[in-house]
């Protein structure tokens, strides 16, 4: 009965979908609020005691699942159903190869805390963020409504644009790293990079790519149709766009999608540009060497497990907060400045990363 | 290891049903999607047999693979061009119905 | 019976089922689409069961993720969803060469069942088979030209496409 992978499946399904993208809403409604200069939402209450508002979350769920789920005339029931699935589901396995903590030996045992760590975990994610493009175009088509059809288009069309720009924006990271897989690319990042051979760095992907950071941000947020790329629920042009004749539990699928892609964009950013689980400055066996006098070597790598699960969990939640940060100070882009942002200034500064990453590695290690 | 004749007779299958695609249906679009299907039926031809001789002198041989690749590029690039035909001939004629693009029958 | 071969026949038989769905589909030109993307993705896993891992990529991030993209607009823009057109004078032909196609069919798959060419293959593959490094280094060192020569197809294809779905400059 092979009982690490179900664990891993139970930890990634319970932590991350079920006990942390709620949380997301109540963080995205508070920071919200606090940018703003408001309280925001805080009035969700268990016999008298708010804590917050964070039994808003809580609430909406309830809300959620006990709303009447309409499906309009004329719609196709079928792709009506399935369309929400298909949206859910890709952004829920994207989990399965992000490296929550490195590889540790306990005796002869060895705990890899990877769902799946296959040697290509980069492209899969790439694969199935193509997958997700269905959902969004199904549903927009399925719902016998103009207005949807033009989100669901608009949302296609961005998707589409913005898996190639995602691609070849980190093509950069992958000549630097030497690999695809990406609990390799976090072990890569867990040393100290000289600068000029006096300032220690840590070798974090941000440091060796700055340019490929930014341009990965933007391309994955627009990937997620996250604000300032959310023209495809334009909220004032075309009413809710794709989703809008989606209710109750059907419409909360969608948009827990969306929340659990923020967390996954957050994951993948932290491991590949911001070092994953690995403390700064400080490598593993730094940490096991400095704990085990005290404690011994086995309570020091356990602890150690601890350290570097906090640390990426840090790492991804100052990434959430960066992007609601984006979300809540930017603009709406215009659907051709969408367009041209991808294919006119994304893709001509990715193919330059490239040469330019090419040279200096050429120059570098000879 | 999987059956390999099991595996080139379901690629023979999936080409099969693409050709009564293309020859049944008259609907343009999805004689093109037909068209995909026995491409890849040929592509899982060609992965099947690279696994069988997978290795030249101990060293390991993908030029079946390397062939997949080709085809899935080239079957984009003729799903590009094909959809651009079936786009000026619906314009034409608000129709993709491939029995009435007869005008060269005698 | 091992896991990978029963694996094989649950994909296979899924990639049969929904080929036919495609094809005999007649009311709804957007399942067709739908069918055609659960085809290219039980291949894809087929072809991880070989143990073609790059190619199995490529095959869900291009196949299914933009070429049946692209036909679903064309469907949605162009609003061809449900018109399926009466049956023509020629349907007694094609039915005949459906019933022939699978005659010639039969007779191939009991002859690959007889083939000693494919009874005694190698269990285990080189180390690096299918992995993206292997295929990098065949295809820039062994078969760069075929690069070279499917970025002018694509480039060909780009211009073509381009200048097919214009519409007329008046």
């Amino acid at each position: 009965m092979p009982i690490e992978p179900i664990v891993k499946v139970l930890f990634i399904l319970i932590v991350m979908v079920v006990g942390i993208a709620p949380v997301i809403t109540w963080i995205e409604r508070k920071q919200s609020a606090v940018m703003q200069d408001r309280i925001g939402a805080n009035r969700a209450d268990l016999a008298g005691i708010t804590i917050l508002g964070l039994l808003h979350p809580a609430a909406d769920v309830i809300k959620l699942m006990t709303k009447e789920d309409v499906v309009p005339v004329g719609a196709n029931r079928v792709l009506h159903l399935l369309s929400p699935l298909i949206a859910a589901v890709p952004a829920i396995i994207a989990f399965a190869v992000i490296p929550f903590g490195g590889v540790y030996h306990f005796g002869d045992t060895t705990l890899n805390l990877v769902g799946a760590d296959i040697d290509w975990g980069l492209l899969y994610i790439f694969a199935i963020g193509s997958i997700a493009a269905y959902g969004t175009v199904l549903a927009g088509w399925s719902s016998n409504n103009n207005w949807s059809m033009l989100g669901g288009l608009r949302a296609s069309a961005q998707m589409i644009s913005y898996e190639v720009t995602m691609g070849l924006t980190v093509v950069g990271i992958f000549m630097v790293f030497q690999t695809l897989r990406l609990s390799d690319m976090a072990l890569a990042q867990d040393r100290i990079f000289w600068l000029f051979g006096a300032i220690p760095l840590p070798a974090w992907g941000i440091i060796y790519q700055p340019l490929g950071f930014l341009m990965f941000l933007t391309a994955i947020m627009a990937e997620n149709k996250r604000p300032p790329f959310d023209i495809p629920e334009g909220e004032s042009e075309i009413i809710a766009g794709y989703h809008l004749e989606y209710s109750g539990m059907r419409f909360g699928l969608f948009f827990m999608s969306e929340f659990i892609e923020i967390i996954v964009i957050a994951a993948l950013t932290a491991t590949i540009f911001l070092g994953g689980w690995s403390v700064p400055w400080i490598p593993t066996d730094t940490i096991i060497g400095a704990i085990s006098p005290w404690l011994g070597v086995g309570f020091a790598t356990g602890l150690c497990i601890l350290i570097h699960f906090a640390t990426f969990m840090l790492k991804v939640f100052f990434m959430i907060w960066v992007q609601m940060l984006l979300r809540w100070s930017l603009p709406r882009f215009r659907y051709d400045q969408v367009m041209n942002l991808c294919w006119k200034i994304l893709l001509p500064l990715s193919i330059a990363n490239i040469f330019a990453t090419g040279l200096v590695l050429l120059l570098v290690k000879g | 290891m999987l059956p390999m004749n099991h595996v080139i007779a379901l690629s023979a299958i999936l080409f099969a049903i693409g050709v009564l695609g293309v020859a049944t249906r008259r609907n343009l679009i999805v004689m093109l999607m037909s068209i995909e299907l026995m491409l890849n039926a040929a592509n899982l031809a060609f992965v099947g047999f690279n696994r069988i001789w997978s290795q030249i002198e101990g060293a390991p041989a993908v030029d079946g693979q390397i062939f997949v690749l080709t085809v899935i590029a080239v079957a984009a690039a003729e799903v590009a061009v094909g959809l651009g035909i079936l786009l000026s001939m619906f314009r034409n004629r608000d129709s993709v119905n491939v029995e009435e693009a007869s005008l060269l029958k005698w | 019976m091992t896991v990978e071969a029963i694996l094989f026949y649950v994909f296979g038989i899924l990639a049969v089922v929904s080929a036919l769905g495609m094809v005999l589909n007649i009311r709804n030109t957007v399942a067709s689409a739908m069918s055609l993307v659960v085809t290219m993705v039980s291949l894809a896993a087929i072809f991880l069961l070989l143990e073609a891992y790059l190619v199995a990529v490529i095959q869900i991030m291009v196949y299914g993720g933009a070429i049946v993209v692209l036909f679903l607009f064309v469907v949605m823009l162009l609003n061809l969803s449900t018109d399926e057109f009466p049956p023509g004078k020629q349907r007694v032909v094609k039915l005949a060469v459906a019933v022939a196609g699978v005659a010639i069919l039969a007779q191939a798959l009991v002859a690959l069942d007889q083939n000693p060419l494919l009874a005694g293959q190698p269990e285990i593959v080189p180390e690096g088979f299918g992995g993206y490094r292997q295929i990098g280094l065949s295809l820039y060192t062994d078969y760069v030209l075929i690069v070279e020569m499917v970025s002018l197809l694509l480039l060909a294809a780009i211009v073509g496409a381009l200048i097919l779905a214009k519409r007329k400059i008046d």
